[in-house]
């Protein structure tokens, strides 16, 4: 009532009016915005939903028995490969980035050099991951004079995740309370065992956490190991003669990943009949794959939250 | 006090040259990198002779495939043009969509942001690029197709930009949401203080003062689509001829690169141009590099002034 009467009471005055006027609109456009965010932020939580449910369903519709099979007709050894590759490539970039890492958080004075490491770490994670993939082409197969081979792959990914890598542990490190240190050098340890026995292990949880993130970068990557990993293989799972070029575990031989596989089978023309559907239910595995190390990811990141939460 | 222990100091020394090796390994690997693009990539300009300017801006492309024979045309315009074409595109496609969700997991719902749209985002950042490849190939070209008629069966610059906008949303939505989430709380506060409505407080105040933080994210984004390979050569078509309107097809350097590296000779014209490619990627990486920092300094210069 109140404000009716204030209304009637300056009902002259057009400039009152006027305001009035610009709130209502301005309230209005306000509601429809928020709106508009609403239905942006919903139609994502949709996208994601869609995207994922048709990558699932659409693999496991086509799915017959002998996709899991280690032949032609299967993705066993694809499987195989991908998980042997990721594994050799962590081998190769986990030490090195963990230490390079642990220099630039303990050793390294801010100075020229540090600054020109960082520009390079910048430099190589932005890089293409094709060009990355030509590189190793060029150094591991070409100028070794080797054939396409898992470890080529292996070493092209490493390149690709070593900036994560080594940026996560100098993360993790420069994080951790100075107490720390101080405490583990004043009983008397030395630089290096304060790092080993006391800074490493407590920013472990972290660094695992970017390790994880690299793994699942490296189980989808494909344009990196296009002319270095190649684009066949041909395994006999009875041979365990490791120099033997069909023998699962060389990783010298030939090894085309679950990417590599659907990139091969995209052709209409593939020689595969079944070259839809094993590449559906590729696409279906890599998701879960990357799906599940991303939830890992985050479940230990959680933990590592409310473990720092109590004792700090 | 414990008498110095050699065996812990010679133990400390050798650790201690060992992570800095490791350390000055990655700027060699980079050095590296860069040394082997240039000097396989100038081999075209060095080794047979053609300008730059032809490389650039040139649409001839007939370059020799043989160790020993050359005098082809080594115009790369059109995969350059598809390249600028399709990044274009998918940012024009990817920012609204992106600003919205940032804001959104900001501004308006913090705790749907966090709780459902940040774990969302991170799903599509992990999504290999093949499957959004192979996803392209089989639902955005059957539907081009079916929908706008396009000549080339649906392979076209429209799905590659799609199939790129999807790739790049979760770069450019999650870097602008941390810059407007570094706008200080004062000025929403100064803002709503003086009447404003929220999204008057988001378009006039948050979104101007988070302004170098959402161009750094565009630039991200940019270079991530700029480096994109298999995803785009799924669906871009593969015809090397200058895009007539976004339904036709055309081809890219990634694309071209990733499917005639393989079968050309080694040290031929053919080669050494693909080489030439990569190297421009490479500098176009290094410029968005620089472009990021440019962006940093200004604001720097902008918080001190």
């Amino acid at each position: 009532m109140e404000h009716v009467s204030y209304q009637t009471d300056l009902q002259k005055d057009s400039n009152i009016m006027r305001i009035e006027k610009y709130a209502a609109h301005t309230k209005t456009v306000d509601k429809f915005m928020t709106g508009v965010f609403y239905g942006v932020g919903g139609f994502f939580i949709l996208l994601l939903l869609v995207l994922a449910g048709y990558i699932v369903i659409k693999g496991m519709v086509g799915f017959y028995p002998e996709l899991l099979s280690f032949t032609n007709d299967g993705i066993g050894n694809q499987f195989f490969n991908t998980v042997y590759l990721v594994v050799l490539s962590l081998l190769i970039s986990v030490p090195l980035g963990m230490a390079a890492g642990v220099y630039m958080a303990e050793y390294a004075k801010e100075g020229k050099v540090l600054r020109f490491l960082r520009v390079s770490i910048e430099s190589l994670s932005s890089l293409p991951s094709i060009v990355v993939g030509l590189f190793g082409y060029l150094v591991f197969i070409l100028m070794i004079g080797a054939k396409w081979n898992l470890m080529a792959g292996a070493l092209a990914v490493s390149v690709l995740s070593l900036p994560l890598i080594t940026t996560t542990t100098e993360d993790a490190i420069r994080s951790l309370p100075p107490g720390y240190k101080h405490g583990s050098i004043a009983v008397g340890a030395t630089h290096w065992q304060s790092i080993w026995w006391v800074l490493l292990p407590t920013a472990m949880p972290r660094i695992i956490t970017g390790i994880i993130l690299a793994a699942g970068r490296g189980f989808g990557e494909a344009a990196a190991l296009l002319y270095t990993a190649g684009q066949s293989t041909n395994l006999n799972w009875n041979n365990w003669k490791l120099t033997s070029p069909t023998c699962p575990l060389n990783p010298f031989r030939p090894g085309e990943t679950l990417a590599l596989h659907i990139w091969g089978m995209r052709t209409e023309g593939s020689l595969n009949p079944h070259a839809t559907e094993i590449a559906s239910f590729s696409s279906a595995l890599l998701v879960l794959m990357v799906l599940c190390f991303s939830l890992l990811a985050r479940f230990l990141s959680r933990k590592l939250e409310k473990r720092n939460s109590g004792t700090d | 006090m414990k008498k110095l222990n050699w065996k812990d100091l010679s133990k400390e020394y050798f650790w201690r040259g060992l992570v800095t090796f490791c350390g000055l390994l990655i700027i060699i690997l980079t050095l590296a990198i860069s040394l082997f693009l240039i000097v396989k990539g100038t081999g075209t300009f060095v080794k047979y002779h053609h300008s730059v300017l032809e490389f650039l801006f040139s649409s001839d492309w007939d370059p020799m495939d043989s160790a020993s024979e050359y005098g082809g045309k080594v115009g790369a315009a059109v995969y350059i043009c598809g390249s600028l074409i399709t990044c274009g595109l998918a940012l024009l496609i990817a920012m609204p969509f992106s600003l919205a969700a940032a804001v959104f997991m900001t501004e308006i719902s913090p705790r749907i942001g966090t709780k459902l749209i940040q774990p969302a985002v991170e799903i599509f950042v992990g999504i290999p690029s093949v499957v959004y490849g192979w996803i392209g190939l089989t639902i955005l070209v059957p539907f081009i197709r079916n929908v706008f008629h396009a000549q080339m069966g649906g392979f076209s610059v429209l799905a590659a930009g799609i199939v790129l906008a999807i790739m790049i949303f979760p770069t450019i939505t999650t870097v602008s949401a941390d810059a407007i989430r570094s706008v200080p709380e004062m000025y929403r506060i100064a803002a709503y203080g003086m009447g404003s409505t929220r999204w008057q407080v988001i378009h006039a105040i948050v979104l101007p003062a988070a302004r170098t933080g959402i161009y750094t994210g565009v630039i991200l984004g940019l270079s991530r689509a700029f480096g994109e390979a298999l995803a785009v050569a799924m669906v871009i078509g593969k015809t090397r001829a200058f895009p007539k309107n976004i339904l036709s097809p055309t081809n890219n350097l990634t694309s071209a690169i990733a499917s005639d590296m393989g079968n050309t000779a080694s040290g031929g014209e053919y080669n050494l141009a693909l080489w030439t490619m990569a190297l421009f990627l490479f500098l176009i990486s290094m410029l968005f590099i620089l472009l990021i920092h440019v962006v940093a300094r200004k604001k720097q210069e902008k918080e001190t002034a």
